[in-house]
């Protein structure tokens, strides 16, 4: 459905339903990750079908980047960029590494990742919290991957973070959210923007992320591994913005018994 | 001189500067970021900063990512 099949008041009030992160306004609530992405026209399709503004990019060894190519692609698609710092396992690491970023991309904007676990890759708390304190510092706008623990959400927050990133589970995973009263209490316990980050597997999860209260999600493997990558984007973006709309609509209540929707009033006796 | 560079023992000419190891390491990237002994050096600073006999550099560039 586009904006113009719905009544006027509905359209107006999805069209002013923006995602602003530190005063920059989006009207996707998608953030796209370019890891995995098997090659650039894949890559320049799925963007496109995503409908994305905000895409994570990295930095490695310059032997082992990818063609310089890749950034005239994501120019060309007019979205910001959004650097990580993937790999690093220490606060001094990733502090070096956003700096580094500003340098390349000439951004100051980063998405924090400071991993504890080779095998599940999860944040490493400590460490997270103590790089986000030094990046803030250094007027970085910070979007901190971390885990789906409400009270490390709050204390990211309230170190200056731009916008809190929970895990629904670990990344690459596709297991979704496993978690999802934790997202939920974490979206409740913050004023910053809640991106679900990691975990996705399909269009559902990105879905019930919103349906949650989340105000974006951020998902980089579930687009680019999966069979059709720019059909795949399409599904979620749609499946987010379903899942706003139905945040915004207010679901139902759960009940434990049926409520007719079929009035038993004037029901014939038969 | 010999400096480290990603990792690698590489040989330098004596009065080499962070401007010439990026023109010669750079190919076709120009968003580029270096690290010197664990310190950036911003791109301003490339042509007046020259190394020194056992320096550890970091040339990194865009890549893909989650």
């Amino acid at each position: 459905m586009t904006t113009s099949d719905l009544a006027p008041a509905l359209a107006r009030e999805e069209a002013t339903d923006a995602f602003v992160i530190a005063g920059e306004t989006f009207t996707s609530r998608l953030l796209l990750g370019t890891g995995g992405v098997p090659d650039l026209e894949t890559l320049e399709a799925a963007v496109r079908a995503s409908g994305t503004q905000l895409v994570t990019v990295a930095l490695r060894r310059v032997e082992a980047s990818s063609s310089a190519s890749m950034l005239e692609v994501l120019d060309r698609c007019g979205v910001r960029l959004l650097p990580n710092t993937a790999g690093c396992r220490t606060a001094r690491e990733a502090v070096l590494t956003a700096r580094l970023a500003r340098e390349a991309f000439g951004t100051s904007w980063v998405k924090l990742e400071v991993i504890g676990d080779e095998h599940t890759l999860l944040p490493d708390a400590v460490e997270l919290l103590d790089a986000a304190e030094q990046l803030v510092a250094d007027d970085f706008t910070v979007l901190a991957y971390t885990t789906d623990d409400p009270v490390l959400g709050r204390r990211l927050a309230d170190s200056g973070c731009a916008a809190v990133m929970p895990l629904g589970s670990p990344i690459g995973s596709g297991l979704g959210i496993r978690n999802p009263h934790n997202i939920a209490l974490l979206r409740e316990g913050v004023d910053v923007p809640v991106v679900l980050d990691a975990g996705i597997g399909t269009a559902s999860d990105a879905a019930l992320a919103m349906e949650l209260g989340c105000d974006a999600v951020l998902l980089a493997s579930a687009v680019t591994r999966a069979r059709d990558p720019e059909r795949m984007a399409l599904a979620m973006r749609q499946a987010v913005e379903g899942g706003r709309l139905a945040k915004l609509a207010g679901r139902i209540p759960r009940r434990w018994h049926a409520e007719a929707s079929t009035s038993f009033e004037g029901l014939p006796e038969l | 001189m010999q400096v480290t560079v990603n990792g690698e023992d590489t040989q330098l000419a004596a009065d080499a500067t962070v401007a010439d190891l990026v023109a010669a390491r750079s190919g076709a990237h120009d968003r580029v970021a270096v690290a010197l002994n664990g310190d950036v050096v911003p791109r301003s600073s490339w042509p007046a900063t020259h190394l020194s006999p056992g320096d550890t550099l970091e040339v990194l560039a865009p890549t893909a990512g989650g």
